[in-house]
């Protein structure tokens, strides 16, 4: 189902959590809600959810007014940053609980659930661990049984609270490959919160970028890192180097080829990929000093001194291949060339 | 997984023989000795005594005395007054734990500060506080006497007072414990469909019982044994307005040694089973 965001405003007591915050998510998208600690994006989860209410604005889903539901008469399902599995239930009686509540009439008999609770336990892989208790499972299994109960009332939408936040870093990545096939599989309207750009950009279809309670870019995740629409989302989603005019960098970036006679703004925004690195040998490039290097994998970013620039002493990063570097045998003190192919000018 | 091998020599991995933290043995014996014979000498003695004082003249005369009208009703007052008190104070108590735990209002910590003071007022003056409110030259003493309502020197006014004296016991001890629970689970209840009456006997009331348990025997403990509180509005007529705990103390003013020592140790039973009990259910709780 849609969901619709209109002019939504939250305040907790002076400080403003939200503000004229406007949402739109198309049937069966899967959003990541990215911004740093703070930004409102978990407050706004909780008020499409109805576990909060805005201010002031509207939620609606797929078209119809659900501003003034309470959680739980709107069929959302939740699931929490630390999980909230009921600590005193089997993992079967967790994930059968939305269905054990429903008002009688609605009510599936105990065959129809336990057949639903162990195929939903069967779809997160856990239908052996039924008869556990949350203490005895671990956060990447909790995390999944609470994910089941969540989908065991057929929710209209998913939403997730930092679902990945309180893991270890290698079941985030499983678990991240996992949940974007499930949502493949079950096409529910999905959103989720993070604070990690890296797992948005993987994992979601649609990236939501707020900042300060206000939504500052909405778009596909190649959108937001090909086009960042202003120079926090620039420098929130990956690594950038940042050069500002009013610094005097303006010399060093025009010798490295981004300089334009029609600036487009007073400062320069450049990927550490769009910065093509070369053995010096003179002519048309800006020059600098190789201080270090990191391994990072497939990629060595290299950590780069700017000579004869006049402006900041800020280190300048650039990416590159494994074998490109190899190739070009570097040593720590050597100059090189550098040339820049794509700058985000902002003001 | 490979093991990691190191290369350390086992014969270097003996443990030292004296422990770090291990005092001499002539600290750690004498240590033990006084806290052995403090408890023995102020604890364990006088609970022997009473139970020797109430048997003294044989088990005959203790049965006799405890089947004294005056003592049989004492027993039924005390019995009646923790039965009214101990329901209403839970209820009360997680009522009191709910709000402050699980909402934001104006005089949280006012109403906090407020559930404390039975515990910082002596038992007393929360007695002569009814006294001067239900009292005959009290506030509403004229009004009540005009009504034909008896509160002090009667059993409403033990009642009342008993409330009073136990109403902390159950309410704190849920609030650090739903306090360290945090609201999670409830809101997953909420979310899943469950009305906020179902939320809170399948989720909340599971995870607070045993801690709810524990306020509960307290709550009970303290209104069979408040001596002071209800000393000050009871009266003490015999037969009529006197609890266990004042009947003891009216046999003891009689030089009837032995009945003072045979209501004294039921009261002392009381505390031994409410002891076992609370160990018991701290037991439970810790080991969930």
């Amino acid at each position: 189902m849609s969901i619709l965001l209109t002019d939504i405003s939250k305040n907790f007591g002076s400080f403003s959590a939200l503000e004229h915050v406007n949402l739109e998510v198309p049937e069966g998208e899967l959003v990541a809600l990215l911004g740093p600690s703070g930004c409102g994006k978990t407050t706004l989860l909780r008020i499409i959810a109805g576990l909060e209410h805005a201010d002031k604005g509207r939620v609606l889903i797929s078209g119809e007014d659900k501003t003034a539901q309470s959680v739980s008469q709107r069929g959302i399902g939740f699931v929490f940053q630390h999980y909230a599995l009921f600590r005193h239930m089997t993992v079967f009686e967790n994930v059968a609980f939305g269905l054990r509540v429903k008002p009688r009439r609605d009510r599936p008999n105990n065959n129809v659930i336990t057949k639903k609770v162990h195929a939903l336990l069967e779809l997160v892989q856990l239908d052996f661990l039924h008869d556990r208790y949350p203490d005895q499972l671990s956060g990447g299994q909790r995390q999944r049984i609470a994910l089941a109960r969540a989908l065991a009332v057929e929710p209209s939408v998913l939403l997730l609270d930092e679902p990945f936040g309180a893991l270890d870093a290698s079941v985030r990545k499983d678990l991240r490959q996992w949940l974007r096939n499930l949502h493949h599989d079950l096409n529910v309207t999905s959103i989720f919160v993070t604070h990690d750009q890296e797992e948005a950009m993987e994992v979601a279809s649609q990236v939501v970028v707020l900042n300060h309670g206000r939504i500052e870019q909405q778009g596909s995740p190649s959108d937001i890192y090909d086009h960042p629409a202003n120079a926090f989302v620039s420098r929130f989603i990956g690594q950038t180097n940042i050069f500002d005019l009013d610094e005097h960098d303006a010399d060093w970036l025009q010798t490295a080829g981004i300089l334009n006679p029609r600036t487009e703004g007073k400062i320069a925004h450049v990927r550490p990929h769009d910065i093509l690195v070369e053995k010096s040998n003179s002519g048309y490039a800006a020059s600098a000093t190789v201080k270090d290097w990191q391994h990072l994998g497939a990629l060595i970013r290299l950590e780069l001194v700017k000579n004869d620039s006049n402006g900041s002493t800020a280190p300048v990063f650039a990416e590159m291949p494994n074998d490109q570097f190899k190739q070009l045998k570097l040593h720590r003190g050597d100059k090189v060339d550098l040339r820049i192919r794509q700058a985000h000018w902002f003001h | 997984m490979n093991a990691i091998t190191h290369p350390i020599n086992p014969a270097k991995l003996v443990a030292p023989k004296q422990q770090a933290l291990q005092d001499p043995n002539w600290v750690r014996w004498s240590l033990i000795t006084i806290a052995v014979s403090f408890i023995g000498l102020f604890i364990c003695l006088p609970l022997g005594l009473v139970m020797f004082q109430a048997f003294s003249k044989g088990i005959a005369a203790y049965w006799s005395e405890l089947s004294q009208a005056d003592m049989l009703s004492a027993i039924k007052l005390t019995l009646l007054t923790a039965l009214i008190t101990v329901p209403l104070n839970t209820i009360f108590g997680v009522a009191a734990a709910w709000a402050i735990t699980r909402f934001e209002f104006k005089g949280k910590s006012l109403l906090t500060t407020l559930i404390d003071l039975p515990f910082s007022v002596s038992p007393v003056i929360s007695g002569l506080i009814f006294v001067l409110l239900f009292g005959a030259e009290g506030w509403f003493g004229e009004w009540l006497m005009a009504h034909d309502i008896k509160i002090i020197f009667a059993v409403p006014g033990i009642i009342l007072a008993t409330l009073f004296i136990t109403f902390p016991f159950v309410a704190r001890q849920l609030i650090p414990l739903m306090q360290e629970m945090g609201n999670q689970e409830e809101e997953a209840a909420l979310s899943l469909g469950a009305s906020g009456w179902k939320t809170f006997w399948a989720v909340t009331i599971p995870n607070i019982k045993w801690a709810l348990l524990y306020g509960v025997l307290l709550c009970n403990a303290r209104a069979m044994g408040e001596f002071g509180a209800v000393s000050v509005v009871s009266g003490h007529i015999r037969g009529l307005t006197n609890t266990l705990p004042l009947h003891v103390e009216v046999n003891y003013n009689d030089y009837n040694v032995t009945g003072a020592f045979a209501g004294a140790s039921i009261l002392a039973g009381l505390a031994i089973v409410t002891l076992i009990l609370k160990t018991a259910l701290e037991r439970k709780q810790n080991n969930r």
